[in-house]
């Protein structure tokens, strides 16, 4: 079980009550197609995903980003459990989406860089940072476990 | 030299330009990047022993901001990173003996610094270029490893 200090889950619960999925979440997913191309790869039938404009301004991506940003929900929910929580998520990634657990990891980075752009440096700190990024890294983690 | 030139023209200018105008504050991008490393990523710290790094010491922004500064120097024309890094590959291979996974390590969180300092206008096309630039820079850094 992953052990959170208070200051940790204090960190990310007041990260999360301030994060609005509709808007971190397409910004985070047009930034994981931008700066990593090759994960277009799982996208084939999104439409234009040519340039970063075309990118920035798909549908398809924004509707997905902000479906990929809600499931955090579920962490942020089960903080205890989070490996347990995400199992069937992480089998129907393997099984039936075949996606390259590598790219969850990109994905948190991107979500990262977006969360920073948006909350700046006083809220953002190093701090928030860390236990952001833990609760990501085990959230990837959890994705990655039923893999096999 | 190859990674380099994976920047496209416009790319080499955004990175070049972005720096330029992040050189005054050198030490304080460079010295919150380094605080976030060392917070998220604890093993950073061993190769710090001999150095006071806690957050607003002056050991921690003189170190920042000679990253930074040398950072800069190298988007001043990328094409030419080997030769402007020639010193420092040395000084890493040979005394300094970081392990390159470190770099990545750092760039991620010199992204974070720059896109809290930023903002919006770190855009998803400076975003991807600066990842690729501070890529290139590692690998050019770690090159006379072995």
């Amino acid at each position: 079980m992953v052990e959170w200090t208070d200051a940790e889950r204090t960190a990310i619960t007041t990260l999360w009550s301030n994060i609005d999925v509709g808007e971190i979440g397409p910004q985070a997913l047009t930034r994981l197609l931008v700066v990593f191309p090759w994960t277009q790869r799982y996208f084939g039938t999104f439409g234009d995903l040519s340039t970063p404009a075309a990118i920035a301004g798909n549908p398809k991506v924004a509707a997905h980003g902000k479906v990929v940003m809600g499931g955090l929900e579920t962490a942020v929910k089960n903080m205890d459990n989070i490996k347990n929580a995400y199992a069937k998520l992480s089998v129907m990634h393997s099984e039936k989406l075949h996606v390259d657990p590598d790219n969850f990891r990109l994905l948190a980075e991107c979500i990262s860089v977006v969360v920073a752009a948006k909350f700046g440096p006083s809220v953002f700190t190093a701090g928030f940072q860390e236990a952001w990024q833990k609760f990501l890294a085990v959230v990837v983690s959890a994705l990655g476990r039923q893999y096999h | 030299m190859t990674l380099a030139t994976m920047l496209s023209k416009e790319e080499k200018r955004l990175i070049k330009e972005i720096w330029e105008r992040l050189t005054p504050v050198a030490e304080d991008i460079g010295s919150d990047a380094l605080l976030r490393m060392f917070n998220s990523y604890p093993g950073t710290k061993t190769y710090f022993s001999h150095l006071d790094i806690s957050p607003g010491s002056s050991h921690l922004h003189s170190h920042g901001k000679k990253i930074v500064l040398a950072i800069a120097e190298g988007a001043k024309d990328i094409s030419q990173l080997t030769v402007t890094l020639a010193p420092l590959q040395t000084l890493h291979a040979y005394q300094l003996r970081i392990d390159p996974t470190n770099f990545k390590l750092l760039s991620h969180c010199m992204l974070v610094s720059l896109a809290c300092y930023l903002g919006e206008e770190f855009t998803p096309v400076a975003h991807a270029a600066m990842d690729k630039y501070l890529s290139a820079f590692a690998a050019v850094l770690a090159e006379k490893y072995r």
